[in-house]
């Protein structure tokens, strides 16, 4: 192999496994780290930087880094990441003065953004530090989108979601409630310099089976409309008996509001085994443990209306073969209910886009959008969130966000939107003397902590009452200490090798290997512990001083413990903080303040 | 150093031996040398081939004597019996230990100034007794723990960290066991696990006292230009004509058609020593051949590494002394202490 390229930003990127894996880059053992040393605020600027919205996140994100934590490779359960995050934000002081300033005098450029969800909030936290004047439209009377109308609030209190939102709108947004935009040509019309959508996916998926649109109707309901009532407080009661149809994250809400709203006996049906329900493992978790009952195997075949009142939903029991590929039909039952939620999915739809507009759209009557630059087939208008390539979430569209304030902003500048800044890295040693680092390396075996939720008993009090109580002082101590630090990297420096084995010898997990050069897959038969995740890179050296080998590390097993470091004798291996420089909208008007290496809080106001 | 802990990580993806354990399981404390010592890749090293031996660890014993070398067998093993000496008397202490029980698997460490000068008689009589114990001398031709004078192993004209060069004879463990009638004879280099693991595993087969002298960079005192025991000089200077491979009792071997001329070597146990390679003519069993093979790389300013010399058919410590066949401490106690009318008769037997 040819020696790694370690000053490529991504080689690095893609050794945090848990910021890889995160659509918008997040710093997660940055501001882990930070919160370590009861840097809070800190912490929060750093998370705020790349998502937003942390506080609303370390609640309602689908974590998709935490899979991908290397923890889990060690003692099978991740880093908390998602609950630290929530730390951070429940434990932060006053942030205004670290704010972006915005401009007086504007640059007289206009955006308008359809929907003040997620995606479009980012676009504005983006551009309104540039001196861009944004109007947001927005069909409630409140913002968030479906963080709002979709998150119930025993999962996000509307105070952390208020404070996250206010902060952009505080920026001076000009945010235009209760108006729904009916026609795009109409808003093309008033001449923005811009348009951005992120308007959601609004519509639930129908189940057309016999007895939908009979006498029992009203006691049918579409999952996301519901819940979007149960929000605004247009629906505050429900049946003894209810039926969830879908295990979706949406189900789980569902299931869970009706268990506050007057249900008793609560049945999530599924028509498929458990290991492929879409609802996230602790969504599910939490659901059981409020009594919420999930049958699987079960396929929708009617609705029973009897006397023009709901009565029961008719269900195929099916046996499915390996794989859940084929089902067989095993029997047929009647599971009786006095409510039914259709919770199925939920799809986009845009009867407000003129089709003459000369907007390109696609399969599935979905706009034609540029995965890089979120732009439409009409120059300036900008798509976002789960309007642009369907339902995803709230992390996506925040990454979306980012990226669409990037192309506005060269848009309105008058730059190819193509043209996208370069990731950036910064990298420097952690080294403070002998057997001393700036970072704790040694490896800590606490087990990941659990997270306490509110007494069962009085759980259902109300609708707001949260769930999850978030971590102790004691528990956010023990956990951050669980993190591996993979973003201090094991930097090497072939010319000052001597070969002496001390690095391999000492290394807790045998990642390390001096040999003979070869190609990737036949080299990670020679190494040292065996290969098991050929998506990680191998570092490869460049050739050894003495004998011409190769110093080869696998950095799917490495710990980042720093062992190598501080038994090697000529600091050919060294620890170095890697920081991924993401470019943002914002770069390019103002200074960044660099949150993650500032000392003191004064520091950065100044 | 004594700071640094080598935490257990219990990564999934460690393999385990035939007894069920990982290499973790053979490490002992983490070392307090100098970071990039050679000693420290020999501890490696038999950790590795213990762990590949399945030995079980209570079934080891490791002794040594004073010096650097001496502090390692706490580096490895930490589950196996173990004897810090006094300076020099390793070989006794193995000795009476192989007396009392000799169902253990030996390990002595050594260094040059241990067995070279002060324990260089010891270490004689312990190869004429052929002691069954594996007897590794950790070379580095300086005494590094009193700041790295010469040692009696350093080559004429190796020159020290200041730069005087020495002017006496080299005394050669090797060439030494050889005229001692030593009956397992390897040299190899700390910063070659691919050949110094599979002989300390034929050495752990080995009936009989196996001396391994292994080039051990001293990395504080030793590693400069001029010195002729350096990472570097080693690199440039070892021959590796020799190889060697150890098959283990348990697995089957397969011969392929172009191996059926290389010599082999059945330990007593089974298992099998393979000689690969060999400079043509050179005999593993000829005491005379091999002194002369290792005379003239020497002579070329080469340093012959490898299994050099075996002789699996010698009589070791206990067929020579006719000792009990198990270990005493499994002798029944009045076999073993028959009481004082069976010791005035036996006294009066030699009246």
């Amino acid at each position: 192999m040819e020696p790694t390229n370690d000053r490529d930003p991504n080689y690095y990127h893609k050794v945090v496994d848990c910021q890889w894996a995160c659509p918008a880059h997040t710093d997660v053992p940055g501001y882990i780290r930070l919160i370590a040393q009861g840097r809070f605020d800190d912490a929060y600027m750093l998370n705020r930087e790349s998502n937003v919205f942390p506080g609303v996140l370390g609640r309602t994100c689908d974590r998709p880094c935490e899979p991908a934590c290397r923890r889990t490779r060690v003692d099978g359960s991740p880093v908390a990441i998602c609950r630290l995050k929530r730390v951070a934000a429940d434990l932060k002081g006053d942030i205004s003065d670290r704010l972006p300033e915005i401009p007086e005098k504007k640059n007289s450029k206009r955006v308008a953004c359809i929907g003040a969800g997620p995606s479009a909030l980012t676009v504005a936290n983006d551009l309104m530090p540039l001196g861009y004047e944004v109007v947001m439209f927005e069909q409630f009377d409140k913002p968030g989108g479906l963080m709002r109308s979709n998150i119930p609030e025993f999962r996000l209190p509307a105070k952390v979601l208020d404070e996250e939102t206010q902060v952009i709108l505080d920026m001076g947004v000009d945010i235009r409630y209760n108006s729904p935009i009916t026609s795009l040509k109409a808003l093309l019309d008033e001449r923005f310099d811009a348009i951005f959508v992120g308007v959601g996916a609004p519509r639930a998926k129908g189940l057309e089976l016999p007895g939908r649109h009979d006498e029992g109707e009203t006691n049918i309901h579409s999952g996301i409309d519901w819940l979007e009532s149960v929000a605004f407080g247009h629906v505050d009661t429900i049946g003894e008996r209810v039926l969830i149809i879908g295990v979706g994250n949406t189900a789980m809400d569902c299931c869970r509001s009706s268990r506050r709203l007057g249900g008793k006996a609560i049945k999530v049906m599924a028509r498929r085994p458990r290991e492929y329900f879409k609802a996230s493992p602790w969504e599910l978790e939490d659901a059981e443990e409020e009594g919420v009952e999930i049958i699987v195997n079960h396929a929708p075949k009617r609705f029973v209306v009897e006397n023009g009142k709901l009565v029961g939903m008719e269900f195929d029991a099916l046996e499915w073969d390996e794989g859940a590929v084929h089902s067989t039909v095993l029997d047929t039952v009647i599971v009786p209910c006095d409510d039914v939620i259709l919770a199925i999915g939920q799809e986009n739809a845009f009867p407000w886009i003129e089709r003459d507009l000369g907007m390109e759209f696609g399969e599935w009557d979905m706009p034609v959008v540029d995965q890089v630059t979120f732009q439409s087939t009409l120059p300036g208008v900008f798509f976002g969130g789960d309007a642009a390539f369907g339902p995803k979430n709230i992390i996506w569209a925040v990454a979306h966000g980012h990226q669409a304030a990037l192309s506005i902003h060269a848009h309105c500048s008058g730059e190819p939107v193509e043209v996208r800044p370069a990731l950036g890295m910064e990298i420097s040693s952690t080294k403070m003397g002998m057997n001393e680092w700036s970072y704790h390396n040694d490896y800590n075996p606490s087990p990941r902590q659990k997270m306490t939720h509110i007494e069962l008993s009085k759980r259902f009090e109300s609708l707001e009452l949260e769930v999850e109580l978030g971590f102790s002082a004691e528990q956010a101590a023990r956990e951050v200490q669980r993190c591996l630090n993979c973003d201090v990297q094991t930097t090497f420096k072939a010319p000052l090798c001597i070969e002496c084995d001390a690095c391999i010898d000492i290394c807790p997990v045998q990642c390390l290997t001096i040999t003979e050069n070869g190609d990737d897959a036949e080299l990670r038969e020679r190494l040292s512990a065996p290969s098991v995740n050929p998506k990680q890179s191998l570092y490869v050296s460049a050739g050894l001083p003495q004998t011409g080998r190769v110093m080869v590390k696998d950095e799917n097993v490495c710990v980042h413990c720093g062992l190598c470091a501080e038994r090697c004798p000529t600091a050919a291996w060294d620890m170095e903080e890697f920081e991924l420089q993401i470019p943002y909208a914002a770069d390019s008007g103002i200074l960044r303040i660099p949150v993650r290496r500032a000392k003191t809080k004064t520091e950065v106001g100044s | 150093m004594t700071s640094i802990v080598k935490p257990i990580i219990p990564l999934a993806s460690l393999p385990m031996n035939e007894i069920g354990l990982t290499i973790r399981d053979y490490e002992g404390a983490v070392s307090t040398l100098c970071a990039g010592c050679g000693h420290d890749s020999v501890t490696a090293a038999i950790t590795h081939a213990f762990w590949e031996l399945s030995t079980p660890p209570h079934t080891i014993a490791k002794l040594s004597g004073i010096g650097c070398s001496s502090k390692t067998p706490t580096y490895f093993v930490r589950g196996a019996h173990g004897f810090n000496s006094a300076h020099g008397r390793m070989a006794t202490i193995a000795t009476g230990a192989n007396a009392a029980n000799r169902e253990l698997t030996y390990i002595g460490i050594s260094g040059d100034g241990d067995s070279l000068s002060i324990g260089i008689g010891h270490l004689a009589h312990a190869i004429r007794r052929n002691v069954n114990m594996i007897y590794v001398i950790e070379n580095n031709g300086v005494y590094g723990l009193t700041k790295g004078q010469f040692s009696a192993s350093a080559d004429i004209g190796s020159r020290l960290k200041k730069g005087e060069p020495n002017a006496m004879a080299p005394i050669d463990p090797v060439l030494l066991g050889l005229s001692m009638g030593a009956t397992f004879l390897a040299r190899s280099f700390s910063g070659d696990k691919a050949q110094l693991v599979p002989i300390l595993k034929a050495a752990a087969a080995h009936n009989g006292l196996a001396l391994i002298d292994v080039i051990s960079p001293c990395v504080t005192f030793n590693d400069h230009e001029g010195s002729t025991k350096s990472y570097r000089f080693m690199r440039e200077h070892e021959v590796k004509e020799i190889q060697t491979d150890f098959i283990p009792i348990r697995k089957e071997i397969h011969k392929s058609l172009n191996e059926n001329d290389a010599t082999e070597i059945t330990m007593h146990d089974g298992s099998v020593v393979r000689f690969r390679s060999v400079p043509s003519g050179y005999d593993p069993y000829d005491r005379q051949k091999v002194e002369e093979y290792i005379r003239e790389r020497r002579s070329r300013g080469e340093i012959a590494t490898g299994l050099l010399y075996v002789d699996e058919s010698a009589l070791d410590v206990h067929e020579l002394n006719n000792t009990p066949d198990y270990a005493l401490n499994t002798v029944p106690y009045q076999k073993l202490c028959p009481g004082s009318a069976e010791l005035a008769k036996m006294m009066m037997s030699f009246r």
